[in-house]
């Protein structure tokens, strides 16, 4: 399908790159990507993939809007306190970019409705808070052969690390299980500076972009760490050898979907 | 002998293990710390009988979920 005059001129600055072009802005539009959390790392990249005209964007997201969320979650408004997340994020977007079409899943993600949910999507964005998600999402993408970018931020520090099926090592490769509850400090307990969820949230749409248009080299094999009081990236090499994963390995033990702390895992927004 | 610690050069005691840089770096919850040796993993059982040699490039990969387990607030 051909652009229109109107999206010629809406995504010239991505067609005059040469990486992009007419047809790596037709790959974006044709996309289906899908946030996992519409909190303070899935509101950036949301508002960045629907600018970008990603045809497709799922936002999964069992929350209200908090007043203690607007601190950083930028896709919500002080007047959307209340409200479903999912919904909020969908008016931002849309009023942003009426090409995307924005797909909402106002419930929690569990080892019963995730395979469903991302099953139709081509990459997925992992903005969810807490361990028990992080886990169901790596292990869910790792069997559903989905690639998708992981993320963490807390009080100035955040990181990220992209799977890609066959191309590196997943998150449960690098963390074998999740800590146990409170075993490492929180957002809500240690805090967290508004700004790291846009900048790392924001690397996360890049990697999805580029996973799209196919162009540069993903965080794959690497995991990005950011530490902002000292203004230090570094990209540290993971390990090759996925042989031993539990998950992704040659010999898998876990071929289940596994809810831990099922009870817990509730607040899926950053 | 010299190691790179996250990017950093030190020098340090021979015979040091694993598990005694984890205090000397006050690493955070060491207890859930990954740490990588020239790009291997350190099984985590083994700080304490994993030694470091001279020139071993040392990495420690944290947890980090964000927020909080609970809902919101
Ligand atoms: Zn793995």
């Amino acid at each position: 399908m051909a652009l229109t005059n109107e999206q010629i001129e809406r995504y010239s600055r991505h067609i005059i790159l040469k990486e992009v072009g007419a047809k790596g802005q037709k790959k974006l539009l044709n996309a289906k990507v899908l946030i996992i959390g519409a909190g303070g790392l899935g509101a950036p990249a949301a508002l960045y993939l629907a600018a970008a005209g990603v045809g497709t964007i799922g936002i999964a997201d069992a929350d209200e809007v908090d007043l203690s969320n607007l601190q950083r979650q930028v896709i919500h408004a002080t007047a959307d306190i209340g409200k479903p997340k999912v919904e909020s994020a969908r008016e931002s977007m849309e009023a942003i970019n009426p090409d995307v079409k924005v797909v909402t899943y106002h419930e929690f993600i569990t080892s019963e409705n995730i395979l469903d949910i991302i099953k139709d999507y081509d990459f997925i964005l992992d903005g969810t808070d807490n361990f028990p998600a992080k886990f169901l999402i790596n292990d869910a993408c790792v069997m559903a052969k989905k690639p998708f970018s992981h993320a963490g931020i807390i009080r100035f520090k955040g990181q990220l690390m992209t799977y890609v099926p066959g191309e590196g090592p997943c998150y449960r490769c690098v963390f074998k299980e999740p800590p146990p509850k409170d075993a490492v400090p929180t957002c809500k307990q240690a805090g967290v500076i508004g700004a790291m969820g846009g900048v790392i949230g924001s690397l996360q749409a890049m990697e999805a972009v580029k996973y799209i248009i196919g162009q540069g080299k993903l965080l794959t094999g690497s995991l990005l760490t950011y530490d902002a009081l000292n203004m230090d990236f570094r990209k540290i090499t993971l390990p090759h050898d996925t042989s031993k994963c539990p998950v992704c390995g040659s010999n898998p033990t876990i071929t289940k979907l596994i809810d831990y702390e099922q009870a817990e895992c509730e607040g899926t927004g950053l | 002998m010299k190691i790179t610690v996250a990017g950093v050069q030190k020098e340090v005691a021979d015979g040091l293990t694993v598990a005694q840089l984890v205090i000397d770096e006050n690493v955070e919850t060491p207890q859930y710390v990954t740490v990588t040796i020239n790009d291997e993993f350190v099984e985590s059982g083994a700080f304490e009988s994993t030694v470091l040699h001279d020139g071993d490039s040392v990495e420690f990969l944290y947890f980090m979920g964000g927020g909080q387990y609970g809902i919101n607030e």
